[in-house]
């Protein structure tokens, strides 16, 4: 079948198309080029005065893994709010805070998503992380597989085997968990919980095996280089939530020494010690560090206001951080010699001091760094908000009146302590279309997506250019998914099974040796029934594996 | 004949992996590792090959016509055991979800008390490799650990080795509320655990004290269910003394009324003591014939554990209303659906109602249900995924023979394709 969508204005970044008016033609689930004049078109959309961009990718977002399924389970009152019937194609579910995992598919496509990339897949719980996502219709997913806080890791470090065996043993678990990046959260502080440490700086000892979180952050994001891993490594940085720690992410910055690294939440790590209640904004040094340093790129995490939930692999800051639960109940779990998880509902409120300048600092963040290829747009889902907020959040960034009238409500010591009243800039359309597609499948590696020009797959979004960006972007008029027609006017139309995209970075073989006797010795698994199998991600029928290329760079 | 080696197991809950089988056409033999519940579990002859309605044996089609006509009549189904692995969940809960039924797992009325006490106050936990390289004290309270799981010890405690204890047969255990029934909780230096026996229902005021002294309060009297203050006063400062302490209960063996609120006295002890600097967990028993799977799948589908209805078309959780046992005895449902691909013993309630059983070849009934589905089981018949007790870890299940049965999956997939 041969689709013609006509006469759109199509904002491409990625082949540097701004609002230019475009046909798209579309054949077995690609973009193509125009075809021949008499072939001919089966089905034509007329797009005429309507938005194009290519189908959105949520580069960080909870929606596979065992500390998102104690999230739902921890918050039945949440999900009463919002009760999802079934229809004749969709399935029933729930959504608010953290939706189910049908719902999770349907409203992101009803938003004009088309991938979402569960950041914390501990290798250990993989299996649920690819099982939840599998249960996850329309989108594509994938998935940062987690270390740095695993004991095995740590025992590399204090033997000091070189950067070439660290090298296998990452390689080797992006493999076994099937993952397309590798994640470090709260570098070693995970494990140094463990071992009754309550606080873990940049340069500070874990007590059992001496090694700092510097020195995982150098190794880690050495071996995702020169593994030829597109995805920087993904940094979730220590002491997050602390007052004053935007001294450590200035640190840490500075200290991986131009190796190209991700911080994820960035406006979690943003935070200094002044004025009267000894918290302020760090937004501006921040953006200043990224703007001076190209081999940093940052999500935001922005918060909003409302209930929602926490859930983390910082089991460390979150068990530091559950006074603040509300509702009053939480949870935490050391995990596996492997890594850990803490879920804490919070409700974030624009009359309380500390919520009403975490909204500003995420925006600040936004608005103050120039370059919208190195920053994207996440809540960190469901932590700061959950990703049905996106809209707003997109109004907020473009529309500065809009953000001025909510700035004006909120705590008022808050509104002293920021400059977003003097910031002027307002996100244009092919900036958010960076932040949301181009950028993130270029930072993430995917092949042929996030782009408009033919060879891509056909993950389209169209929307209705209205003044009010959020009720634009609540409701795309079309989303197509690989060339299929899965919304129209917001509402899902017919569902599929997107594929989950995977890298396969090479390792010497001989690595299994050192693992299977750890394996035997300490852990609770063979490690032959570790490893994941391709079968496990298709046999219910409900995926394929996409095995994306890796980047120059090898060593 | 083949013999297969590093076999999981879905039975024990505890994730044995090691098991070797041997295979002689559809007759399986342990004959490595194997334990008082998992053996028989692994070695159960197949006797039904053939699905049958009203006794008469019919091929699968048949049978899912006949059970889809009884569901689509149905003006409240409910689907009872819910017992099977990740994929045999989906089917059933896209099932319940087509035909607006109420879903039970089996094991739920036990899990509760885990459930109300997680949803009203949460918990701090661990898994079982932190505990056989951390633990240097493990409490279990009210529970025969080694009945539950008659390898724990060998494999979580007793270990030659562990990363971080320099001498792991020097951990200590005390039981409290319940004497073990053997003696793998001896050290393999012959060091025994300590144990406080009580009434099991008598686990309330005991637990309170315990929470009690932990936090320094102090108590007037000089025993509490038989056992002596000074005794509890030594398994609070144990628990403060511990590196790695871990507390373990099986929540169904907390036979009681309201035992959450003991769940939730025991959680917010272990939270207290890691504001007391140091560390402590809990380790909730569990993982029994898919119970944990079953939550899991519910869990990440509905939002809710695995006693929720469908009937208004979207999911609804009741921890109470929706036990099936409280609808069948209320004549509230009209149809029963028993899924049970792991025990043969584990036969449906006794109703009057029509019944469609998928059941692991091999189950005897007093009363020939309208439909009966033999489906093979996971882990023996075909590959699948369970969940371990300790909630995180899903263990990739094999397939060692082939019998020809159908998956729980395949078997429910065509009963909603017969609708």
């Amino acid at each position: 079948m041969l689709i013609k969508l006509t006469g759109g204005c199509v904002y491409d970044p990625a082949s540097g198309v701004d609002g230019k008016e475009r046909d798209i033609y579309i054949q077995d689930g690609r973009i193509v080029n125009q075809p021949e004049n008499q072939v001919q078109i089966d089905k034509e959309f007329d797009l005429k005065g309507k938005v194009v961009m290519s189908g959105a990718i949520d580069m960080h977002t909870h929606i596979g893994g065992g500390k998102g399924n104690i999230a739902r389970t921890l918050l039945p009152e949440d999900h009463r709010q919002d009760p999802v019937a079934r229809t004749a194609i969709t399935r029933s579910g729930c959504g608010h805070a953290m939706p189910s995992t049908f719902v999770t598919g349907y409203r992101y496509a009803e938003m004009g998503y088309t991938a979402g990339f569960e950041p914390a897949v501990l290798p250990i719980n993989a299996r649920q992380a690819h099982m939840e996502m599998a249960d996850i219709p329309i989108l594509d997913k994938g998935g940062y597989v987690m270390l740095g806080s695993d004991d095995y890791l740590l025992r590399m470090l204090t033997a000091k085997k070189d950067q070439k065996a660290i090298n296998d043993y990452v390689a080797w678990t992006i493999q076994s968990a099937k993952a397309i990046g590798v994640k470090v959260v709260n570098p070693g502080g995970i494990n140094a919980f463990k071992f009754n440490q309550r606080k873990l700086d940049l340069d500070e000892q874990n007590i059992h095996y001496g090694v700092t979180p510097r020195q995982i952050l150098q190794v880690l994001a050495t071996a995702v280089k020169e593994l030829g891993v597109s995805h920087p490594l993904h940094v979730h940085g220590c002491n997050l939530g602390v007052p004053g720690n935007v001294q450590t992410t200035l640190d840490t910055i500075q200290g991986i020494g131009g190796l190209p690294m991700h911080l994820t939440h960035i406006q979690f790590h943003s935070y200094g010690t002044e004025g009267d209640f000894k918290f302020s904004s760090g937004a501006a040094q921040i953006a200043e560090a990224v703007n001076n340093n190209k081999n940093i790129t940052i999500d935001v995490g922005q918060i909003l206001f409302g209930q929602t939930v926490t859930a983390s692999g910082d089991n460390m800051r979150q068990h530091a951080n559950h006074k603040h639960a509300s509702p009053n109940k939480w949870v935490t779990m050391d995990i596996e010699c492997d890594a850990g998880c803490g879920i804490v509902p919070f409700k974030y409120r624009d009359q309380n001091f500390v919520n009403a300048l975490q909204w500003a600092i995420g925006l600040e963040t936004f608005l103050l760094v120039d370059d919208p290829w190195r920053i994207f747009l996440t809540t960190d889902h469901p932590n700061g908000a959950p990703f049905t907020s996106y809209p707003h959040l997109i109004r907020l960034l473009m529309d500065r009146s809009f953000r001025n009238d909510v700035l004006s409500r909120i705590h008022p010591e808050a509104q002293k302590m920021t400059t977003l009243a003097t910031i002027t800039r307002e996100y244009t359309l092919q900036e958010i279309a960076i932040m949301t597609r181009a950028g993130a499948a270029r930072l993430i590696g995917l092949k042929d997506r996030g782009g408009l020009s033919p060879g891509n797959f056909a993950d389209i979004t169209v929307y209705t250019d209205h003044a009010d960006r959020q009720l634009m972007f609540e409701k795309p008029n079309y989303v197509f998914k690989d060339g299929e027609l899965v919304v129209v006017d917001g509402t899902v139309v017919k569902t599929k099974w997107g594929t989950t995209h995977m890298v396969k970075p090479d390792f010497d073989p001989s690595v299994e040796k050192g693992l299977k006797d750890y394996f035997d010795r300490y852990l609770t698994m063979k490690l032959g029934n570790f490893k994941i199998s391709d079968d496990e991600i298709t046999e219910d029928g409900r995926g394929s594996l996409t095995v994306h290329p890796l980047s120059g760079g090898m060593a | 004949m083949t013999e297969i080696t590093e076999v999981p197991s879905p039975f024990c809950g505890i994730g044995t992996d090691d098991l070797t089988v041997q295979v002689d056409g559809i007759a399986l033999k342990v004959i490595k590792n194997g334990c008082a519940i998992n053996t028989p579990m692994f070695e159960q002859v197949v006797t039904d090959t053939k699905a049958r309605v009203n006794g008469n044996e019919v091929s699968l089609d048949v049978a899912a016509v006949r059970a889809a006509a009884l569901l689509k009549d149905s003006l409240q189904p409910v689907i009872g055991g819910c017992a099977s692995d990740v994929s045999g969940m989906r089917a059933l809960l896209s099932l319940a979800d087509r035909i607006g039924a109420v879903v039970d797992n089996i094991n739920f009325t036990g899990a509760r008390n885990n459930f109300l006490a997680l949803q009203d106050s949460g918990w701090m936990n661990t898994t079982l490799a932190e505990v056989k390289n951390r633990c240097d004290l493990l409490l279990v309270v009210g529970t025969d650990l080694e009945s539950f799981a008659p390898r724990f010890f060998e494999r979580y405690l007793w270990t030659r080795e562990s990363l971080f204890l320099d001498n792991p047969r020097q951990r200590e255990v005390v039981y409290l509320g319940k004497a073990p029934s053997g003696q793998a909780s001896t050290s393999p230096d012959g060091k025994k655990a300590e144990v406080f026996d009580c009434a099991v229902d008598a686990l309330p005021e005991v637990i309170a004290v315990l929470r009690a002294l932990v936090n320094g309060k102090l108590i007037k009297a000089d025993t509490i269910a038989g056992i002596a203050i000074a005794d509890l006063k030594s398994i609070a400062d144990k628990l403060k003394r511990a590196k790695y302490s871990v507390v373990t209960w099986a929540a169904g063996a907390l036979n009681y009324r309201q035992a959450e609120l003991t769940v939730q006295t025991l959680s917010e002890m272990i939270k207290d003591i890691n504001d007391q600097n140091t560390r402590c967990s809990g380790l909730p028993l569990a993982g029994k014939e898919g119970d944990q799977t079953a939550n899991q799948v519910c869990g990440w589908t509905t939002g809710y554990p695995a006693r929720t209805r469908f009937s208004r078309g979207y999911p609804e959780y009741d921890p109470y209303l929706n036990d099936i046992n409280f609808l069948l005895a209320n004549g509230e449902a009209d149809v029963l659906l028993w899924v049970q691909a792991f025990n043969v013993k584990s036969v449906p309630p006794d109703t009057h109602l029509p019944t469609i059983v998928l059941g692991r070849s091999g189950m005897l009934f007093d009363k020939e249900p309208e439909v009966f589905i033999p489906v093979g089981t996971p882990g023996i018949d075909h590959a699948g995924h369970a969940y371990r007790m300790d909630n995180v870890v899903a263990i990739r299940l094999k397939k060692l023979r082939d019998s020809g049965l159908p998956s729980t999956a395949e078997a429910l997939r065509a009963i909603e394709q017969a609708l």
